[in-house]
């Protein structure tokens, strides 16, 4: 824990606070994150060898326009950035979490532990159909 | 003990002006299962809407029946700080007149689109009576998307009151004014004044309003109306008062006569004569707000003419009903039948039959004329009387099981007869002075009574008391059986005029949860945040913002200047139901923005000193919405800071 104030020795910036534990990575319980589907309608999704690159530039624009208000591509910000979320989280839980937050952070544990080291900021449901999501899961494969 | 005397008292009173047996009936004579009837579990929905006038407030308020619950008050013809409209740089539009920008009015009468004669959800008319109006609201979006100014009225009463496919709403003249408006003496008026009875079209798809022609009328006070329907349709009725034609003390003067007239204009024969070219195209000037749903903006066009139609040139375009007692209220019952007359000084209901005035007209059974325009023998077309019913008739609504309804203002209750026998079945007290009265579907040709309910002008001891000004007030009843049963009492926006109901399902369905942003045409919008920006036009500062829970972008900007204006265009990015962001910055003189899903909205705001100022959210959004907040910084005039926004910087 990092505590800052302004002592005599240090000069410091202008200000008081008590930082935030740095996360530390735990272990997830032993359980495979693959496993974990979410909750919501998605309960397969077959992801091709190749990646689609047309269905990726079309979940791009649709990142674009509707996520990226929280969600950069490849660092944290208002939410938890997708670079490289197929390597914690099941192409179904990714779908499931766009199309389904109410339920997700209700029901899923990853969800709800998510919702707490974000501050409690809710992920806004913003109405994708199931293809708008599929395309922008190609698109997570793309970065 | 100071209550129950007082209730005492007004009960008395009651008992001593009622001529039927109501009288003996308690105020607290409700059973006690009437609070289950109109018990709404939480979480459970209402059986219907009721809209119900604001009165005096301009606005249209929205509740759940048989709850009583208020849902939403709909900002119509006054502003509304709350959600920013007419102080918005989109919605300002919607207040303009030939007067200028009118913030306030009266809105008296709403009415519900009808396809078929039976209501059909889409929208909702209302009048506007200071500064004549009629507005439409949308009913899959609740917000009013039509203002249209009524040209050469002096004050609109008599109107909305649809036709059975909504093909016009109505507009007539209570004041009747010269024409076209001059300099004249007021006691000039007998003659000289005119009173304007005028028709609105509706398109069937959009709804769009155009004023399509105005029939030019004696100066009489043209007070309510209601259109034909089934067998009369192609007709609208509209009462009359002051048919003395009197400038002053109107309280004695327009009550000299022993009848006054209700005013029956065919329609169908107006459209004849209009395309035969039998009108006159006058110079005029009115407004024509129009909201677009799309660009989320309003526009205002003044129009310059308008088609008059002249009765002594178009024979058999109005005929004259006379009915006693200056008929307040006239309706017409679902088989459209029967036209009647409520008599406000009477204590009798005239019902007049549209067959034997159609009878009338072709035999020609005239009593005289009044300006050319042929009085119908009254003998010859009345259909029934409903005798001695109360005193001070006002409205009436209809069930589907042929009872008739009528509010009786002065003995303070409702009286339910019989359509066809005249008999009076029941009779239930009101607390207090009931005005109008609203069964859903009850003036059109399908009712639904189940439910009736009372909008009272006074309510005295029933609520607490709040200073001098008490609350306004309805009342409902259930009248599925047959007596009518008082559930509920509750308060109202003042002061509830008409009101309107429609089965819950006919609106659900279409109700809107948040507007597409690939829709959005703003031109101003910011359809991402990766678009927000600040862009200077001389001393006007564009900033183009977004929201999504929990911030705004940008939320940091430098470079404003003392003097400038500065317009904030707010895009709202999220794309989901009930997640409006607020929008409040320090020292604006108008409002805040209340941006629905998908919507932009645009607040001036003109910064008068140097200083940071800060602006936030002011609709609770998330567990972050305190945080959604940012700050301004105004310099000098002549400062060299520069234009500069950012977010998370």
């Amino acid at each position: 824990m990092l505590v800052s104030c302004n002592s005599s020795e240090k000069k410091s910036e202008p200000g008081y606070g008590v930082k935030k534990e740095s996360p530390t990575p735990k272990t997830e319980a032993s359980t495979d994150f693959r496993d974990n589907k979410g909750v919501g309608p998605v309960t397969s999704v077959t992801l091709g060898e190749n990646i689609d690159t047309a269905l990726a530039e079309e979940g791009k624009t649709i990142y674009a326009n509707l996520c990226m208000a929280c969600h950069k591509p490849d660092q944290k910000f208002i939410g938890p950035a997708p670079k490289g979320i197929f390597e914690r989280r099941s192409p179904e839980w990714i779908m499931n979490m766009i199309l389904n937050p109410e339920g997700m952070v209700k029901e899923d544990p990853i969800a709800r532990k998510l919702l707490m080291e974000f501050n409690g900021a809710p992920m806004a449901n913003q109405n994708l159909t199931e293809e708008q999501a599929r395309a922008v899961l190609e698109y997570f494969r793309t970065l | 003990m100071k209550t129950f005397l007082n209730s005492f008292l007004a009960l008395s009173l009651l008992t001593l002006v009622s001529c039927g047996g109501s009288g003996n009936q308690k105020s607290s004579a409700v059973n006690a299962s009437a609070a289950e009837k109109a018990y709404v579990a939480p979480g459970e929905l209402d059986e219907y809407y009721g809209f119900m006038s604001g009165g005096f407030s301009g606005q249209l308020a929205v509740y759940g029946l048989p709850s009583g619950r208020l849902l939403r008050v709909i900002p119509v013809f006054s502003v509304d700080a709350e959600k920013g409209y007419g102080f918005n740089e989109e919605t300002k539009p919607m207040l303009n007149t030939s007067f200028g920008f009118v913030p306030w009015d009266d809105a008296h009468h709403p009415e519900l689109s009808q396809t078929n004669g039976e209501t059909d959800g889409r929208w909702i008319f209302i009048n506007g009576n200071n500064t004549p109006r009629i507005a439409r609201i949308d009913l899959s979006i609740f917000e009013t998307t039509e203002i249209i100014e009524i040209p050469n009225s002096g004050g609109n009463h008599s109107s909305p009151f649809t036709t059975e496919n909504t093909e016009y709403v109505v507009a007539g003249t209570r004041f009747a004014v010269p024409y076209p408006q001059k300099d004249m003496p007021i006691n000039e008026y007998k003659g000289n004044f005119k009173g304007a009875l005028t028709f609105i079209k509706v398109q069937p798809d959009t709804g769009r309003m155009n004023v399509e022609f105005q029939v030019l009328m004696p100066g009489f006070n043209y007070d309510l109306a209601h259109s034909g329907k089934g067998k009369s349709n192609g007709w609208t009725f509209f009462t009359t008062y002051n048919t003395e034609e009197s400038n002053s003390l109107l309280e004695v003067n327009a009550s000299q006569n022993d009848k006054d007239f209700i005013a029956a204009v065919n329609w169908k024969k107006a459209e004849e004569y209009l395309a035969a070219g039998k009108y006159k195209e006058i110079p005029t000037s009115y407004a024509h707000n129009v909201y677009d749903e799309k660009s989320h903006i309003a526009t205002s066009e003044t129009i310059k003419t308008v088609k008059v139609l002249i009765p002594e040139e178009c024979p058999g375009l109005v005929y004259f009903l006379p009915t006693p007692k200056s008929p307040h209220g006239v309706d017409v019952d679902p088989t459209g039948e029967y036209i009647i007359g409520n008599g406000k000084l009477s204590t009798d209901l005239t019902v007049h039959s549209f067959t034997k005035v159609l009878k009338a007209i072709e035999d020609e059974n005239f009593d005289g004329e009044a300006y050319g325009i042929p009085i119908l023998n009254m003998e010859a077309i009345v259909g029934g009387v409903v005798k001695d019913a109360g005193l001070g008739p006002l409205h009436t609504e209809f069930d589907e099981r042929g009872n008739g309804y009528t509010s009786f203002f002065i003995s303070s209750e409702v009286v339910k007869w019989k359509v066809g026998t005249w008999e009076i079945l029941d009779r239930a007290p009101t607390y207090y002075s009931i005005g109008h009265l609203m069964i859903p579907g009850g003036d059109s040709q399908k009712p639904e009574g189940k439910y009736l309910v009372a909008l009272n002008k006074i309510t005295k001891d029933r609520y607490l008391p709040t200073g001098p000004e008490l609350t306004q007030s309805a009342q409902l009843f259930d009248i599925s059986g047959d007596k009518m049963e008082l559930l509920l009492d509750f308060p109202t926006i003042g002061e509830p005029h008409y009101a309107q109901g429609i089965a819950a399902d006919k609106i659900i369905s279409k109700s809107v949860k948040y507007f597409p942003l690939d829709e959005n045409t703003h031109p101003f919008v910011t359809k991402k945040e990766s678009e927000a920006k600040v862009v200077r036009e001389g001393s006007n500062v564009h900033v183009y913002m977004t929201t999504i829970r929990s911030h705004f972008a940008p939320d940091n900007i430098e470079g404003i200047k003392v003097g400038d204006k500065v317009y904030f265009h707010i895009t709202n990015l999220e794309q989901d139901w009930d997640v409006p962001h607020g929008f409040s910055v320090m020292g604006a003189n108008n409002a805040e923005l209340l941006i629905m899903p998908g919507q932009t909205e645009t607040l001036l705001w003109e910064p008068k000193t140097e200083g940071v100022f800060p602006f936030y959210c002011t609709d609770f959004c998330s567990a972050l919405h305190q945080e959604m907040q940012g700050y301004l910084r105004v310099s000098a005039k002549n400062a060299s800071v520069p234009l500069k926004w950012s977010l998370g910087e």
